[in-house]
Formats: C-alpha cells, structure tokens, sequence
C-alpha cells in the first residue's frame, strides 16, 4: 500500500494544494504536510501528500554515487 | 521526473549491484513485507541480479491481499443495494469473496466505481445526494492518516451520506508474528519506506532490540532497492542487528507527527484478522466513536462476522516463506491469476501470481 | 433539421432519408456514395485483397486528440496498412441511441469524412439504426475496409526472424491515458491527448525505405504488451525490449506512475510497431523519422536467439521482467 510518486507543489490553498507530477497537475490533500510551501518538493500518495521530500539527503545520496561512479572509472 | 530519474541511473545501478555481489556469500533469507516493494523487485527484475546465495521472500504482501473474505463479502452484499454505490481503490475489484469480486458485481449492474484518492468520494457524496456512498477504506499506515482527513473533513462539511467500510492493518504487530514462528528463519527485513514515511523506522526497532534481527527502510526506486539491499546483507554478514535507514529523503525516525496525529485522533487499534495468517492482536485500526456515524457496519446494521474461508489454501505458509507455490495443493490445479483463491495469487506480484507467470513453461 | 436523434429516424422513412443527406452524404459526398445503391459498386484491378471489419465503442466520445468517429476511420484504415495494403473504401455502420444530439452526431460525421480524405479513402457505403434510449452508450460505429495488397510485401504475424530489430513510431499509451484520465475523472489536468492518426501513410514510407519488413502491426487495445505477444507466439520467437529506449510523454509518464500502472500495457491508436531485419533497419528508422507520425521513432527491442515464445524487458538494473499478454482490463492501484 504503498505506490507514491514526487511531486512539485505549485499553489496552496488552505489545506488543498495543486501539485504537479510530470507534466500533470492534480489538486492534493496537504494535511499532512503544514510546513510545505509553493515550490517544494512532496511525495503523494492516493491524491494526499504524505511527508516532505528532503532535497539535501537526496542530494548526499546521488553524491555518493556519485564519486563512486567516477572511482570506477578511475 | 525529479526525484524519480536520478534513482534510476543505470550507471548507479550497475555500481550498487556490483556491490551487492561482493558482500558476502553466506546464505542468507530476505524478507520484504510491503506489496509495493515486491511490485518494485519484480518490474525491475531485481531476483535476476541478486547473488545465489540470497533468498528473497515476499512477506504479508499488500493490505488488500491480506483483507479477509469476510470484508469482501460485506462489500459485495452493500453493492446490492440500489442505493448504494461502492466507492474503492482499483486494487479491490479481482479480491475474491464467496459470491464473486467487485469487478463481477459490477458487470452485473452494481455501482461500483473506482477511486485514485478517498477525497474523491467526497465529491461523490456531494454530487450524488440521494445515494450512500460506501468507501473500501484499506491500507496500512501509508493510507489510514488521509481516510483520517477524509472522514474528518466528511464530518466538518456535514456530509451524510458517505459511509467507511474500514480495514485498515498495522505493519509491526504482522512482522513480529512472523519473528515468532520457531522454524521461520528470516536473517534480515527490508522495512516499507512509505509506512516509516508515516510512523517512522522506531516502530521497527523491536526487531533488533528484541529477536536481533536487521533491517533497513528502503525505498521503491531501482537505487533505493539495490541500496537497502546492500546495507542489509552487509549488516547480516557482519552480525549488525540494527535498523538502518536507506531512504533519508522521505523517512526521519519520529516519521511525520501531523499524520501521527490525524491517525490517534481519528482510530483506536484493535485486532484484525490476515487472510491466511490469521487473527494478530493490535493490528488493525477502526474509527473513535465520535467517528462511528460514518462507519459503514454501523449505519447499515451489519452484524460483521469474521472468516478467511480459503480451505485448503497454504497461503499463510508461503507468506511465512515456509513452502514454495508448487507445494500448495491448491496452485495452478484450482487457484490461479484468472481466478485466485487466497492473497498470494490475488495481488498480481504475490508470490504465487509471479511464480506462476515465471514457470508456465514449466511442467 | 432536428436536433435529437428520434425512433423514426431508423425507421427507413423520410425522416431517415433527412438524416442521411442532411448529415452523411453531406460530408460523406463521393461518386461511389452517391448512386446511392443499396451495395456500393466498384471496380478492382487486382485480385488479393486485405478486408478487415471494426467496431468502437469509446467512451468518452469526444476526447482530447479526437472523437468516436476519427477512431472508426484510424482504425479499420490502419489495419489495411499494417497488413501491406493501400486502404481503398469503408463503410460505417451507425447504432444511434434515442435521444442523441444531432450537433454531436454531425461533428463525429465531420472528423471521419476529414480522416478519410487525409487518409485517401472513400466511405462508400453505410447504414443507420436507431435504438431505444438506454440500449446503446451513445452511439456504436463499426467500420469495414478493403485494400489492395502490395505487390512483393509479406507482412504476417509469422514472419519475425531472429534478429529483426523492433521499431516503434513514438511514445506509448497517449491514447489509453488520455481516455482514462477523462473517463474516471481521476483528477488530473495536463496536455494528455490521443494519438489517434491513419498510419497509412507511413506505412508506404517504410515500405519504399525497404520494401520486406517481416511485420508490422498497430499497437491498439492491450498496448505494445498485446501485439509483442502475438508476434512471439506466431512466429515462435523471444522478443527483449530495452527499458531505458521505451518512449514515453512525460504527461503518460507522470499519469501511470501515480496509478501503478505499465505503459507497455496502456491502448494506442496512432502507433505501430515494426520487426525490420537488421541490416535494414536504419534505413527505415531515418524514413520513419522524415514522416510527420515518425519523428519519434525509436528502436525499442530485438529478436533474440533465446528459445521458447516470450517478451520482457532488461531493466535499468540489469534484470529481466517478463512481459505477458495482458489479461483483463488495467486498473490503477495504490499498493
């Protein structure tokens, strides 16, 4: 129970937010998420955001990855 | 997509599983309890690339699967009604009850209609004022807090004529009758990223504190798949019985605390009962009183008994990873994809569903 | 004119005869039509004909990209043009619902006689029922085609060899997520749109860029899933598709991701796939691609030497994932 997919949010309004997930926009319960504001970025589950996707560890993961990758090459 | 592409390089993937064949060639049981998880192992064919010595088990599967007969039953009599209409996630409609599935009932002239997101229905009940509609309200922690906001916007709109038929299930209660069956050996758990989204990975820590058992919270992307993967069998080789976590960007330890608390204020934790595994105390959640108007059973007077009903079917032994498909009688012989008998076939990546699909060359 | 469809005008008398000039011979109008024969009369240079036969259902009727009238005519000419031949005439039989709206009615009238002119074909024969409200979705349109088979075209279901390379003509499941998305009201706004198209002549530009292409077929209900399949399973072959060259709109992208579902799975209706012999294979993929419905064509796959009839698809982690033939209808999930 489990399928969610990033999305970006674009507006707010109240409790409704419209969040767009490649290309599409669909209006979003944002409950869940009161810290989120317009440009973050949300993981939705069956049409409510259900936690904050935090850039900062996403971008120490690529990192990691990252340098590994070109180790390799190296 | 951001946040979806980057986790699927293939020259990361290339890396990850490179790893993952250096670790250790110590034999080893996985286990996965999240449906989604063993959709992810099966669309990217994770099995093919994972070293021999690994063995994969899908645990309980997905909420839907494991939903009794009984529920599904109860659905099947309320989409009778005339007035009724069932509202439902997709997934429901092959579930098999005794008298057929949703999917029958409907092609029978009963209204039923499928839903991506609770909050459509109550749109629905606003646009269809002299009809009941009946939500299929399932899933686990990832889906319970927005039945919670459902239900609580339904009540502060005054909307009356949207009703919940509630099933919800709880992940740690299954996965610690699991930990206690005495010839069940799981060495290490991949942990369901999206319910530690919600409740955090401390809710897991009982696995490590209390039977020594690893796990890692891990993600649904082919990176965050092959990284918990990684991390676990690192942590069994090397005998570290801790829960990691593998999927920062979305899980923190406490989880989220406005969900947490949309789930305290909205459902008290009962017992419920696991399709082929069985009554699990604690591990199932239903409406707080000041919710129960909206409770289905109760506003159409149901005296809910409840039954699994799958005779013959080995389901619990093969979601405890005891025996394989083949061994079940009932596999291929009488249940399969077309007309599943017990969870595992039901869900199109339960365990015998993908074996099925995986053999049918084979005699 | 009228404008609701009543029981009188199925029932052969004037009030049909009103309909049928006020509405379909009027964009219908071609030499063959308008004698007016109870059997449209033509004459053939040529002995092996393709004949196939369609009925469509659609609902939405009208949808971003199209409507239930622009499928009838894609449809039955894109099955003439994946079997070798150059699409020549159709019919289109009508089953109206009491209670139809004539402005309806004469807008999807409209787009096939546009669809059939673009496609060079003529509607030369037709029929109208009408039933009772309640007995049909709207309307039900069935069309049937004939075509004259190239000379020196083999194109069958049987004929791929291992190693045909697998190209496809642009992205998958336009149509069925356009359709979706509008039937079930799921929510979502964006650019989703049909790719409902004739194909002929396309096909005419492949056929020119190499002229023995093993198979084509159009990718229809059941998706690039459905038609690999029949392919492995005619000509007993095993079919690998490369994940990472699947093209998809990021709209189509977006929309199966969210409700777990497979775009090889998802309905086209303006894409086909074709099994090339390698050595040719380039060459039709740059003809494809000098061809306003090929500008996207990719290679997505092979024929490989493996054993037994099977697709699948080698993911981004290196694994397989085998690919059936689809079985019921695809439902979003959340699990």
């Amino acid at each position: 129970m489990c399928l969610a997919i990033p999305g970006k949010v674009l507006s707010l309004d109240g409790n409704n937010g419209s969040v767009e997930i490649g290309n599409m926009t669909r209006d979003v319960f944002m409950h869940l998420v009161p810290e989120a504001v317009v440009n973050d970025y949300v993981l939705v589950h069956a049409g409510c955001a259900i936690q904050m996707i935090d850039e900062a560890e996403a971008k120490i993961t690529l990192d990691i990855l990252k340098e590994l990758a070109q180790n390799e090459i190296c | 997509m951001k946040f979806v592409d980057e986790f699927r390089n293939n020259e990361y993937t290339k890396i990850l599983v490179e790893k993952l064949n250096n670790i250790s060639s110590e034999k080893m049981n996985i286990m996965e309890v999240c449906g989604s998880h063993t959709m992810a192992i099966f669309r990217y064919g994770i099995r093919d690339v994972l070293p021999s010595n690994i063995n994969l088990i899908s645990g309980p599967g997905c909420p839907v699967c494991v939903t009794p007969q009984s529920y599904i039953d109860t659905a099947l009599t309320l989409s009778e009604k005339g007035n009724v209409i069932i509202a439902t996630f997709g997934d429901m409609m092959k579930v098999p009850g005794k008298k057929g599935s949703l999917t029958k009932k409907k092609a029978e002239g009963a209204d039923v209609r499928i839903v991506y997101s609770p909050m459509d229905c109550l749109l629905m009940a606003n646009q269809n004022p002299s009809k009941k509609i009946v939500f299929l309200s399932v899933g686990f922690e990832t889906t319970a807090p927005m039945a919670a906001v459902t239900v609580m916007e339904a009540k502060k709109n005054n909307i009356s004529n949207l009703f919940f038929l509630t099933a919800h299930k709880i992940v740690p209660p299954v996965m610690e009758a699991l930990v206690k069956e005495k010839d069940l050996i799981i060495d290490g758990f991949l942990l369901p990223g999206h319910v530690c989204a919600i409740i955090g990975s401390k809710p897991f820590e009982f696995l490590s504190r209390d039977y020594h058992i690893p796990g890692v919270v891990t993600g649904f992307e082919p990176i965050d798949m092959l990284q918990g993967l990684n991390t676990l069998v690192s942590s069994v080789s090397k005998k570290n019985n801790r829960i990691e976590n593998d999927y920062k960007r979305i899980v923190k330890t406490e989880g989220n605390p406005s969900a947490l608390e949309y789930l305290k204020k909205a459902f008290n934790r009962v017992d419920s009962s696991w399709r082929g595994l069985g009554r699990i105390p604690n591990s199932g959640l239903e409406f707080k009183g000041e919710y129960e108007d909206f409770d289905a059973l109760k506003h159409f007077k149901i005296d809910y008994e409840e039954y699994d009903g799958s005779p013959g079917c080995k389901c619990g032994e093969i979601l405890k990873g005891k025996i394989k498909p083949p061994d079940c009688p009932l596999f291929k012989k009488i249940c399969n994809p077309e007309n599943p008998v017990g969870s595992c076939m039901v869900s199109s990546e339960g365990t015998c569903a993908a074996y099925y699909r995986y053999h049918k060359d084979t005699k | 004119m009228d404008d609701m469809i009543t029981l009188s005008h199925g029932s052969g008398g004037v009030q049909t005869n009103r309909l049928i000039n006020d509405v379909f011979f009027k964009y219908f109008n071609n030499d063959i039509l308008n004698q007016m024969n109870d059997a449209a009369q033509v004459e053939l240079d040529f002995k092996k004909l393709a004949f196939t036969t369609d009925s469509f259902v659609v609902n939405p009727l009208f949808f971003n990209g199209g409507n239930i009238g622009k499928l009838a005519v894609c449809g039955t000419v894109n099955d003439l043009a994946v079997s070798g031949a150059k699409p020549l005439y159709l019919t289109s039989a009508f089953i109206i619902e009491e209670g139809f709206s004539i402005k309806e009615l004469e807008e999807i009238v409209k787009s096939m006689a546009e669809e059939a002119h673009k496609a060079g074909v003529k509607i030369v024969a037709g029929d109208t029922k009408v039933v009772e409200k309640g007995s049909a979705d709207g309307i039900f349109i069935n069309t049937s085609g004939i075509g004259k088979i190239y000379e020196n075209v083999d194109i069958n279901c049987a004929n791929a060899k291992v190693g045909d390379i697998i190209i496809i003509n642009g992205s998958l499941g336009d149509h069925g997520m356009t359709i979706m998305c509008e039937r079930n009201k799921l929510g979502l706004e964006g650019n989703l749109k049909s790719d409902c198209a004739c194909l002929n002549s396309l096909v005419d530009t492949m056929l020119e860029a190499y002229e023995g292409i093993h198979v084509i077929r159009d990718a229809t209900r059941g998706g690039v899933a459905a038609v690999l399949n029949e392919i492995s399973e005619f000509s007993q072959v095993t079919v690998a598709l490369e994940e990472n060259m699947l093209p998809l709109k990021e709209e189509v992208k977006g929309a199966t991701e969210m409700l777990g579902l497979d775009p090889l799975y998802i309905a086209n209706e303006g894409k086909l796939c074709a099994f090339v012999p390698e050595a040719y294979a380039q060459e039709v993929l740059n003809a494809m691609r000098e061809h306003p419905l090929g500008y996207d064509a990719v290679i997505i796959g092979k024929v490989t030497e493996e054993s037994g009839q099977k697709v699948y698809v080698n993911t981004v982690v290196g694994g397989k994932r085998l690919v059936d033939m689809p079985s019921g209808i695809q439902l979003p999930r959340i699990c």
